[in-house]
């Protein structure tokens, strides 16, 4: 049976319209998990002698050992934001002649092989053999080693749990981000010193190999955990079918103002404010605007101006690159609609575009704050907000006419975590880091507010010539119209 | 008011459609027929222009429909679920329809008045959004939003399908009468040879996208279409 769901979910892969769409991203992809896993090797081999060269005294093992609660609780979020769970859709199969548990322990399994259980791998077992080379007894390197990759899939079937569990509220990373801060602030404080607990506990298994069963036994737990949450959620009644939410109706009558938009502004308000997945890009406006407290009050950033540009982007054009780089695919389930409704392409994209810099420009208002450490930064997060309104906007309405991917807004049912993956925040990359290269080169050749003039003039000819650039928009957009047609109707 | 033309869609090496000329004048009852993959959707799809035609055109009211969409304003359609926004709820989708249709929320209120029985009080007022009504009661909701602002020619891909009986019988009616007080052109698809013949004044059948007969209505239309499938 094993099989056939491997063969079915090639075919998925291979047959949607998605893939052969996404082959540059993929390449990409591919050469963020090389980069990954050189670093993870270096790190392998090269920690080693850099502790024995610092700290002569002390033994590196136990050194490392020390660190490893900050390295699991890294993985946790890292794998939180970044792995994808298996996504099935299980119901076709409930009612074959098939045991749920084969289902259920498919699924489990299959998330075992993820790419996040390989990585750590790549550091851990250099590290390992560094330390036969060292003269540590064989079974100790080999026992580090095996308890590390208990570890890590104990830190997958966690995850799974977290994700699956806060997939279903709200602010779907809002668990994690306070089961990590809790754990980070516990240990901090040294309320419960977690980092000497899982130090001792590795300096134990170490020093007596039999106690490796306790991780073990900790991993077969989580995974019997995991298995009768997942199990209870084959019912159709119970999770795979969608609740009945109340709908609460509102008018929204002051978008009245925005004149022949207005329509497409209340759904696209509607679109954000009802449908969970849209609705975790309005929570990260609060995560984007805190992002300056990270860089800003460290002095050791204060020099580095061209971070503000960074952070100036990030700030202002969150919602855009979060929203926007899936215009059109939000309406995909209704596409057909929109395309045969009395509809002007122009107003339907026009009402995207006000949304968006509505937002950005909220959200540099909400921004004002920062001049207190030093009003360059003002100056530059309005230099980044004008560059936002000029060009990124732009570039985000023009790239979702490359938009081949269907949304599907209505599903919420479990093993569906769609979206929530490493490729959404690859997107935005480009939209970050070519505004800080535009700044950096007037920057160092002339100065300071001669580069802040460059982003700002940048973004006021994007718009001056907003109509100019809409129309060939809209022009790309009519061009590729049945091909988007064709796609949103596939499912996957 | 519809033309097609040497109209034709191949997927590949595979024509779904080809019709050399068909033409459906304003006001009329259009009924069409054919079993599974006959080219009846395909049909409707490039009417709307969701697809784009191999060979030939369609002209709606002498605009064709791919090069200008001038006759978005007076044509309605309601093909299958996925012409509804799930998360509004009826009476929001309506607004937005009859809004895109130059109608005010008074106008829609008016109008929405005459399908009280239709709805059968499971559409309007209930604390759902579209998503979460049955698959007969969002058939019921697109029919009727395809209905908004008097539309010059509606299409309406398997209407009967899916509804329930009294709704079915319903419906007849409110076509027949919408055919006969309006100058409406209603095209409509159907594997019910019954309904059809009931409700339409002709009625085309298609196999393999080729038009194999073209009917006007009358007391032995519907033993003629049971032959003719009975094979």
């Amino acid at each position: 049976m094993i099989k056939h769901f491997l063969n079915f979910e090639w075919k998925q892969f291979f047959r949607s319209s998605y893939w052969q769409k996404s082959i540059a991203l993929n390449i990409l992809l591919g050469f963020f998990a090389l980069y990954m896993i050189l670093s993870f090797l270096v790190l392998g081999v090269a920690i080693y002698p850099l502790l024995k060269k610092e700290y002569p005294e002390s033994d590196p093992l136990i050194i490392v050992n020390g660190f490893l609660f900050y390295w699991f609780l890294a993985d946790l979020v890292m794998r939180f934001f970044l792995q994808k769970l298996p996504v099935m859709n299980v119901k076709p199969f409930l009612v074959l002649p098939l045991k749920r548990s084969k289902i259920v322990n498919y699924v489990l399994q299959k998330s075992a092989l993820s790419f996040f259980n390989f990585l750590p791998l790549f550091a851990v077992i250099p590290f390992g053999v560094v330390l036969i080379f060292e003269d540590y007894s064989l079974t100790t390197a080999l026992i580090w080693m095996l308890t590390m990759v208990v570890f890590s899939l104990i830190i997958n079937f966690v995850n799974f749990i977290i994700e699956s569990k806060s997939a279903e509220t709200e602010l779907s990373f809002l668990p994690i981000i306070v089961i990590a801060t809790a754990l980070f602030a516990l240990n901090y404080f040294e309320i419960v010193s977690f980092s000497k607990l899982v130090a001792s506990a590795m300096n134990a298994i170490t020093e007596n190999p039999f106690l490796v069963t306790v991780p073990i036994l900790v991993l077969i737990g989580v995974y019997l955990a995991n298995f009768s949450i997942l199990k209870q959620k084959l019912y159709i009644d119970s999770s795979l079918k969608a609740k009945t939410e109340i709908a609460n109706t509102s008018n929204l009558e002051w978008t009245k103002k925005f004149g022949s938009i207005a329509p497409f502004l209340q759904l696209d308000l509607k679109l954000l404010w009802r449908n969970k997945r849209p609705r975790s890009s309005i929570f990260i406006l609060a995560i984007g605007l805190l992002y300056g407290l990270f860089f800003y009050p460290n002095p050791m950033y204060s020099d580095l101006e061209w971070l503000y540009v960074f952070v100036g982007v990030f700030v202002t054009g969150i919602f855009m690159i979060n929203f926007g780089q899936f215009i059109p695919a939000w309406d995909s389930g209704y596409y057909k609609l929109l395309m045969s409704q009395n509809i002007k392409y122009k107003e339907y994209l026009n009402s995207k575009y006000t949304l968006m810099i509505m937002v950005s420009i909220i959200m540099f208002v909400l921004s004002i704050p920062y001049v207190y450490f030093g009003w360059k930064i003002l100056a530059v997060h309005f230099a980044a907000l004008i560059y936002n309104l000029g060009i990124n906007v732009y570039i985000l309405l023009y790239a979702g006419s490359f938009n081949r991917k269907k949304i599907d807004l209505t599903q919420r049912a479990a093993f569906n975590y769609q979206g929530t993956g490493a490729v959404q925040w690859l997107v935005g990359f480009p939209l970050l880091f070519i505004p800080v290269g535009i700044f950096l080169i007037p920057y160092f050749t002339i100065g300071f507010e001669a580069a802040v003039a460059t982003l700002i003039i940048l973004g006021v000819i994007g718009i001056v010539f907003h109509q100019k650039i809409m129309s060939s928009i809209v022009k790309k957009y009519h061009s590729s119209k049945y091909k988007m047609i064709s796609a949103f109707e596939q499912n996957n | 008011m519809i033309i097609a033309t040497e109209l034709s869609k191949k997927y590949g090496e595979n024509i779904v459609l080809n019709i050399e000329s068909l033409e459906i004048p304003k006001g009329q009852a259009f009924g069409l027929v054919g079993n599974n993959g006959a080219g009846k959707t395909t049909y409707f799809n490039l009417l709307l222009d969701l697809i784009k035609p191999t060979t030939g055109n369609v002209f709606n009211n002498e605009i064709q429909v791919n090069k200008s969409e001038d006759w978005k304003p007076f044509t309605a359609a309601f093909i299958d679920e996925s012409f509804l926004i799930g998360y509004l709820t009826p009476e929001e989708y309506f607004y937005f329809i009859g809004e895109l249709r130059g109608m005010n929320k008074a106008d829609i209120d008016t109008f929405l008045a005459q399908f009280t029985e239709i709805f059968n009080d499971e559409i309007l007022g209930g604390k759902k959004y579209l998503r979460d009504l049955s698959k007969g009661n969002q058939k019921k909701a697109g029919i009727v939003a395809a209905l908004i602002g008097n539309p010059e020619v509606i299409v309406l891909d398997e209407p009967f399908a899916n509804l329930d009986p009294t709704t079915q019988i319903r419906l007849k009616k409110l076509l027949r009468d919408l055919t006969k007080n309006s100058k409406a052109t209603i095209l409509i698809s159907s594997h019910d040879l019954g309904h059809v013949t009931e409700v339409c004044e002709r009625i085309v059948v298609l196999d393999k996208g080729n038009i194999v007969k073209d009917i006007k209505t009358s007391e032995e239309t519907l033993k003629e279409l049971e032959a003719y499938f009975s094979v």
